[in-house]
């Protein structure tokens, strides 16, 4: 039998169409999406029908996971410098220029103010690591995070308060952090949720 | 598609010289290889959608605000719910009977629960809410239009009021759940308040079926 012949083909394959459409769906994603904030505990948020979308900007935000500990983070850096101080202030302690910026470039910050200073030298991968350990204190008795909620809203009147928790937080701690806001007068704030599929009757 | 062809000197056919035809090939490999990685990274660090948010409105604790300037709530249309620990839910209507340990009812999250007498207790406003919803798909009235009549509707006179009291125990998911059951129920006045010691002895009551109070009767 005589072997038949196969025409030897290219084997390059046109990549430009492949090209084209990666092209099209990078463009997509950095257009819609969103940086997702480093948050310094893992936090699930209960789901909800509501289906208001949170403002873009003057956010103040208040992250509670589910030990207790508080968090916040401001989205302006100017804020963030101008309430560090306001609150350096209250408790009598001032910061340098060099530790402004190294506060501004925090994405959450949370620390009691007498480790401030201390916190603020460390490199930012040490910071990461210890401020879980960390937290606001919200207790009667030394209510610091009443005072960077006051100071942060007299720097930006503008500012919205939006409540983070973690869906298994004991209600004891949320009612101390809406009692601190109520006694600030912020009787209007945002609940965080995420997006819970129900049919509403 | 991916090459440039180069036709030199196309117009001097009669000068004799031989031409010779470019063709350029680009490959995209690489472009293609580098975008895929681009789009990696923005798949993994960005979030697509922004989070949902519920706004609610607590009362001012103003000492200034004395009860008189308050709003009674009717006793007749008022429902307190109290968000006990382990995802339970008590209710009951009206004003709080202490010597009946059944006048607090145990209920659920679940859709067969407390969204049940909810809205039954509701039904009118709901009802209205959905003839309006109905409108507005049929493109019958315009959104603005639906808004006004919805928190009407809402805030109307005979629809219930309803208190929510969360215990220490309970998580920020109950809180949330009964807040969104007011979203569903289409109930308009609703308000989180402080749990008293006369509620929590109601739910300890009814866990122990009365016995509870039986002490306080003998000392």
């Amino acid at each position: 039998m005589s072997k038949v012949k196969v025409p030897r083909k290219s084997t390059r394959i046109d990549m430009t169409a492949m090209s084209d459409v990666t092209v099209l769906l990078l463009t997509f994603f950095m257009l819609t999406s969103t940086f997702v904030r480093k948050e310094p505990v893992q936090v699930t948020t209960p789901g909800s029908v509501s289906e208001i979308k949170i403002p873009e900007s003057n956010i103040l935000s208040i992250l509670i996971d589910k030990t207790g500990k508080v968090f916040m983070s401001l989205d302006k850096q100017t804020d963030m410098v101008n309430t560090l101080d306001s609150v350096g202030n209250q408790y009598g302690i001032t910061f340098t220029a060099q530790e402004q910026k190294k506060f501004k470039l925090l994405p959450t910050f949370g620390v009691p103010i007498k480790d401030m200073k201390a916190f603020l030298a460390l490199k930012s991968s040490q910071q990461d690591k210890i401020l879980a350990n960390y937290g606001i204190p919200t207790d009667s008795i030394d209510n610091q995070f009443k005072v960077w909620v006051q100071k942060a809203k007299a720097n930006n009147p503008d500012l919205r308060i939006a409540i983070k928790a973690d869906q298994k937080t004991p209600y004891k701690v949320i009612k101390n952090v809406m009692n601190s806001l109520q006694d600030l007068r912020e009787n209007r704030y945002n609940l965080i949720t995420s997006l819970k599929n129900e049919p509403a009757q | 598609m991916a090459e440039i062809q180069t036709n030199e000197g196309g117009g001097k056919k009669k000068g004799g010289s031989k031409q010779k035809k470019f063709s350029v090939h680009i490959d995209f490999t690489p472009m293609v290889d580098m975008n895929m990685l681009l789009i990696t990274f923005f798949m993994l660090c960005t979030s697509l959608s922004k989070p949902q948010t519920m706004e609610i409105n607590m009362p001012s604790n103003d000492k200034k605000i004395t009860d008189q300037d308050r709003d009674k709530v009717k006793a007749s249309q008022a429902i307190t719910l109290i968000l006990a620990g382990g995802d339970s839910i008590f209710y009951y209507t009206g004003q709080p009977d202490y010597k009946n340990y059944n006048s607090l009812k145990l209920s659920s999250y679940r859709a067969d629960g407390i969204r049940s007498f909810l809205l039954r207790r509701n039904i009118d406003a709901v009802q209205k809410i959905k003839v309006l919803k109905q409108k507005k798909l049929e493109l019958k009235i315009s959104l603005k239009q639906f808004t006004d009549e919805v928190s009407k509707i809402k805030s109307g006179k005979n629809t219930p009021v309803v208190i929510i009291k969360a215990e220490d125990r309970a998580s920020y998911k109950n809180l949330i759940d009964a807040l969104d059951e007011m979203q569903i129920c289409n109930i308009g006045k609703y308000v989180i308040d402080k749990i008293t010691p006369g509620d929590l002895f109601l739910v300890k009551n009814f866990e122990s079926k009365g016995t509870y109070a039986g002490k306080f009767v003998t000392n």
